[in-house]
């Protein structure tokens, strides 16, 4: 699914790497954990697997295509198979939890039909029945990260990427959101998770990759958290 | 493409950026009205072109009482010399096409209704204007043949080659044309500078919408079509103002204004409005839709 060969990333104002030579493979269906101190490059990870940051050095696979040879025109195609949700859930105010479902399709030009049949699915999926005509500001921040799931996942992405999901929520709200990744992994989704959040790794058992000071210093099969914040 | 969504978003995007859009509209209407109004000046020019040069080409004034030139010290025209100077006007056919004989009489007739509304008429006597011929020819780049074989002839005061004078109306016309096109031009700067403007100000307060978009793949057509559409809708609208600001110089201005005071020449009619006014909304609209697309390349790359 995923495979990065020898890929460095130095920000143009940063002094330091941001990564630094990471060479690893993903396979269809994995559930990753991607662990480490502030800083330490995992949402530049994360970032390059979208291709809105380019690496300096190295190469990117994801779905089979090299990212760097990727033309701008088929970017959009390769987003369109990769979900995303951020610990901010990025929905928009103005629209419903509905709205916000089905804008994703939408903008993709998915006909209204589709969009009707899909969106309940998915509301349904994360257990939001009964709130679709709820604003975000009218909705629990576990609410609001549900709904940001179901937006990245409603087109049915191959890969999910989250951006430390569960990093604005209360313990229990957490797991209610990780069970749900646990749920879409499940499903056949290759899930790619940055998080601080020890217990929920402890917890899940999955592949954890480490990274410290942009260097990968653990790539664990069944692993946990492994280390004090 | 969904339209309803995109027909949906661009309404959205109206209300959000209202007195924006707003300064847009007025704004284009302002410089497609002048862009119009120069386009109006050049087809007056070029119609009233076609019609003075198809009526008149050449004048040959005829001696009259008074007339000081050395070719009328025999005093004012004979009969005799009227007859064989129209007979040898007819005898350059094919190069004289007609030949219109205008009575002192019928000149001041003329003069009178050419200039009704001003004072000079009270000070012209019916005598003193001149009797002449008017001649049409068939290549009316051909006057030299004429004038050297009329001018200075006893009877002859003047060959005049009328599109000279006709020429000096002319160039002030285009200049008034250059000057109306030059500000219509500055103005649709102005126009692609507001458009630049309002749409990163619109891309801006959109920024999330885009930012989702972005991520969720929309294609760039996507994320630029309701940007690109409202544009071209106020675009739309401003060209429609614009129209009816010609529609209301031509009916108020030229047909109730001009044109009965001015009855000696004719104005552009109806139909030439009709190839303006579409010329203006492909402009306005042009313009719009090519500076909307401009400011949002930068919001766009990825
Ligand atoms: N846009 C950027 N421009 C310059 N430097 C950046 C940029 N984004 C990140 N960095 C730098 O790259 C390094 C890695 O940042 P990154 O955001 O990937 O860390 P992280 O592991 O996600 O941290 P956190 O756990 O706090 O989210 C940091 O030193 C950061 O300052
Ligand atoms: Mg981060």
């Amino acid at each position: 699914m995923i495979k990065l060969e020898g890929v460095s990333k130095t920000y143009a104002s940063g002094a330091h790497p941001a990564l630094q030579d990471i060479s690893l493979d993903i396979e269809k269906g994995e559930f990753v954990f991607l662990v480490g101190s502030s800083g330490s490059g995992k949402s530049t990870l994360l970032r390059m697997m979208l291709k809105e940051e380019r690496p300096t050095t190295g190469t990117i696979y994801v779905a089979g295509k090299d990212l760097n040879k990727l033309q701008s025109w088929k970017l959009p195609a390769l987003r369109r198979g990769i979900g995303t949700v951020f610990q901010d859930f990025r929905l928009l105010p103005n629209k419903t939890v509905e709205q916000n479902i089905a804008f994703a399709l939408e903008v993709i030009g998915r006909p209204r039909a589709h969009v009707k049949k899909v969106v309940p699915e998915v509301i349904e999926l994360v257990g939001l029945e009964g709130k679709e005509k709820r604003y975000p500001d009218e909705l629990a921040g576990g609410e609001q990260q549900r709904v940001a799931v179901a937006r990245a996942f409603v087109n049915r992405p191959p890969l999910l990427l989250a951006d430390e999901p569960t990093g604005n929520l209360d313990p229990t709200t957490a797991v209610g959101i990780m069970k749900l990744l646990d749920r879409i992994n499940r499903t056949g989704t290759t899930v790619v998770m940055a998080t601080h959040d020890s217990n929920i790794v402890d917890q899940m058992r999955k592949r954890v990759i480490q990274l410290h000071h942009g260097e990968m210093v653990r790539d664990q099969a069944r692993g946990v958290y492994g280390y004090l914040t | 493409m969904r339209m309803g969504f995109v027909a949906e978003e661009i309404r959205v995007g109206f209300r959000r950026n209202f007195t924006m859009t707003i300064a847009v509209i007025v704004t284009i209407a302002a410089s497609l009205a002048l862009f119009g109004a120069g386009l109006m000046v050049r087809a007056q020019v070029s119609t009233m072109k076609d019609y003075w040069y198809d009526k008149v080409q050449l004048s040959i004034f005829l001696c009259g009482d008074n007339s000081q030139v050395p070719s009328c010290s025999g005093g004012a025209v004979t009969p005799a010399q009227r007859t064989a100077i129209k007979a040898d006007l007819l005898a350059q056919a094919p190069l004289v096409e007609a030949v219109f004989y205008e009575s002192k009489k019928q000149a001041y007739q003329r003069f009178v209704k050419q200039f009704a509304n001003s004072a000079i008429v009270q000070n012209v006597s019916a005598s003193a204007l001149p009797e002449s011929f008017r001649v049409k020819l068939s290549d009316p780049s051909q006057y030299s043949v004429i004038q050297s074989q009329f001018a200075g002839r006893p009877g002859v005061e003047q060959v005049q080659d009328q599109r000279k004078l006709l020429d000096k109306f002319f160039k002030l016309l285009s200049g008034l044309q250059t000057v109306a096109l030059g500000i219509a031009l500055a103005m649709l700067l102005v126009t692609v500078l507001l458009v630049v403007n309002t749409m990163r100000v619109a891309a801006f307060s959109r920024r999330r919408e885009i930012g989702i978009m972005r991520l969720v793949g929309a294609s760039n057509w996507y994320v630029r079509l309701p940007f690109i559409a409202e544009a071209a809708v106020s675009a739309f609208f401003g060209a429609t103002l614009a129209g009816g600001v010609l529609v209301a110089i031509k009916h108020f201005g030229i047909d109730q204004r001009l044109a009965p005071e001015y009855q000696f020449t004719t104005f552009i009619g109806w139909n030439a409005l009709w190839q303006i006014i579409p010329v203006v909304y492909i402009v306005g609209i042009g313009i719009a839709v090519a500076s909307s697309a401009l400011s949002l390349r930068r919001y766009l790359r990825v």
